[in-house]
């Protein structure tokens, strides 16, 4: 039988599962969860929060890894029940040191030093606005395919666009955009829905030459999504957790930089 | 040799390919494992099932498997070996000039050899490039700017140092130099396969071809504007073409980007062997044709013409291969006897 605090420690496992479904991998703008990269949340008799992911690649990028590590504890830790977040990567060249720095709360910069030149929000934005551009081209490329003329969605307001009659393959890109939509900038019911990278608005004229343009960013994510989805296939066993293909925990192999 | 169903003979110019010692007795250290791990995982991914290698037959193979891989199996005619050294990771390099020499020396009709060089290695790594092309004669170098190297993770063209190497490498006959660009690895936020600094020395060094291995993917973006811009900017579709088989409808999407944007002229074939090996890639794209919906977007259409370019002839220019000559050579040594009596044509 379980008892109370199994039905509470249930459900904010549960509780920490939803809010990580909020993070995306920057480059792929699909959710951690999605992809298979957190292999545990678990929330002990303290209301401490584990949680632990891997990557397709021992390489992946160190500034990305630290990226969804740090999206991770922000979602998490702000739960008001949460007495800590400890977030650990496994199998990766850079594991003990980010895992070192995540553990005393170390920004990237103070984890890496003078190996990391810049900063993680600038990094954060310029893939927030990436995705921002793929998620408006899917909508825009539906909208069009499905009728609307340019001129139309120029001059389309963010309420009206929600008000939208649209089919339910359009709700969800819809759904998608306007998330990503005040990455650019302000977003009331009056503003325009489409505008550009910088927040100017779009022109009819060029519409189909801008969604072409946009495309391109979508072909880069298409490519490193399925790049990576494939390499963390190749790479670990996915039935199970935190394994290597050939059964061994991957804990087992973290490296240190001593061993360059 | 690829014979087309009609008979027609196309010539096949590899422009990517390895000589590589990955085994574990070469391995220096934990990084030496999970390179060519990860290089499995690229092979074992992306091939068809019944191209898949072990690990243990991938981490090295002897010269006659690459040699009947290419030349016997696969269509090529010729295969440029390009190096990769890894020093930090290898004993003795991952894939080194030295190891590739010997291969072209048994089959010199067959290979064309490739150095490399190191702007961080200075006045020694000079010396060595020197030394090397007066006793190679190579026309192009593989650069790997993302290399480890001690503390370095990595070194951008437009460095001073990358100027200095550039003039050197074109006083002594080089011609092409091919760069890797491809998926996102190390380091750290400094991108090392970033393409801009292409765009920067492909302006300064007018004489040079600058060959963007993996065409920058997933930069495809840059690098098309970069190759649009500039006249001496071509695109290697090492790790691209594997796509063919995985993914068809994005590989025609890239093909159509790139025909679109920088033409049948600069796009070069490579097979990035030991990950890939030339007969399905070759018999995959001899099949394909563009999807319809990417054609009326972009106007772009594989013809068998730009076939032929991409496979060898675009590589022939480069390399100043007079492909009758060669061929011609190749018969000679015995290289077509496979081909006698069998006529290829796409599943």
């Amino acid at each position: 039988m379980s008892s109370m605090r199994d039905l509470i420690n249930a459900d904010r496992k549960a509780e920490v599962w939803r809010r990580l479904e909020t993070v995306t991998d920057p480059e792929l703008d699909e959710p951690v969860t999605q992809l298979e990269f957190v292999t545990r949340a678990d929330v002990d008799a303290e209301n401490r929060v584990h949680i632990e992911f891997r990557l397709p690649t021992y390489w992946c990028a160190a500034n990305f890894s630290f990226l969804m590590a740090d999206d991770m504890r922000n979602a998490v830790k702000d739960l008001p029940w949460v007495a800590d977040v400890s977030i650990v990567l496994g199998e990766h060249m850079y594991a003990d040191k980010i895992n070192a720095g995540l553990a005393r709360g170390l920004n990237f910069q103070e984890t890496f030093g003078a190996e990391a030149d810049s900063d993680l929000d600038e990094l954060r934005r310029t893939f927030l606005l990436k995705a921002f551009q793929r998620r408006q081209a899917a909508l825009l490329a539906h909208l069009i395919g499905a009728g609307r003329n340019a001129a139309g969605l120029v001059e389309m307001t963010l309420g009206e666009l929600v008000e939208l009659e649209i089919d339910d393959a359009g709700a969800r890109l819809r759904r998608r955009y306007i998330e990503r939509r005040p990455t650019v900038s302000d977003s009331l019911a009056t503003s325009r829905a489409f505008v550009d990278a910088d927040g100017d608005p779009l022109q009819a004229e060029t519409l189909s030459t801008y969604v072409r343009t946009l495309r391109r960013v979508d072909v880069n994510a298409e490519f490193n999504s399925a790049l990576c989805r494939g390499l963390l296939h190749a790479r670990f066993d996915t039935e199970t957790p935190l394994s290597t293909k050939n059964g061994r925990r991957s804990d087992e192999s973290r490296v240190s930089a001593q061993d360059m | 040799m690829y014979r087309t169903a009609n008979g027609e003979e196309i010539f096949v110019i590899d422009g990517h390919t390895h000589f590589w010692d990955g085994s574990p007795a070469n391995q220096k250290n934990i990084h030496g494992k999970q390179f060519i791990e990860c290089f499995y995982a690229y092979h074992s991914n992306l091939s068809p099932p019944s191209e898949k290698w072990t690990l243990e037959k991938f981490s090295k193979y002897d010269a006659k498997t690459m040699h009947d891989d290419l030349f016997v199996h696969g269509y090529d005619d010729m295969a440029i070996l390009q190096p990769t050294y890894l020093g930090d990771f290898y004993k003795h390099g991952f894939n080194t000039t030295e190891r590739n020499a010997a291969m072209k020396k048994s089959h010199p009709e067959r290979f064309i050899l490739n150095s490399a060089f190191d702007p961080r290695d200075g006045t020694k790594g000079l010396e060595a490039l020197h030394e090397n092309c007066e006793k190679y004669h190579p026309k192009g170098v593989k650069l790997y700017t993302a290399e480890w190297k001690g503390d370095s993770k990595g070194y951008k063209l437009t460095d001073k140092e990358s100027y200095k190497f550039l003039e050197a490498a074109q006083k002594y006959g080089i011609k092409n130099v091919h760069v890797h660009k491809g998926p996102t690895i190390l380091p750290l936020n400094r991108d090392a396969f970033d393409v801009a600094d292409i765009d920067d020395v492909a302006t300064s060094f007018q004489d040079l071809n600058f060959i963007v291995e993996h065409c920058g993917l997933p930069r495809l973006d840059d690098f098309c504007w970069i190759a649009t811009q500039e006249t001496n900017v071509y695109g290697g579709l090492a790790v691209v073409l594997p796509f063919i088989h995985t993914r068809p409808g994005y590989f025609g999407h890239v093909m159509a980007e790139l025909l679109f944007w920088i033409g049948p002229d600069k796009i070069l074939y490579g097979s990035d062997y030991g990950i890939w090996t030339p007969k399905w890639l070759i018999d995959k794209f001899m099949a394909f044709e563009i999807p319809e919906e990417e054609t009326k977007e972009t106007g772009s259409v594989l013809t068998l013409e730009t076939k032929k370019k991409i496979l060898g002839l675009n590589a022939a220019r480069l390399y100043g291969i007079d492909v009758e000559a060669q061929k011609k050579k190749i018969e000679a040594a015995g290289g077509y006897a496979h081909l006698a009596e069998s006529v290829h044509a796409p599943e």
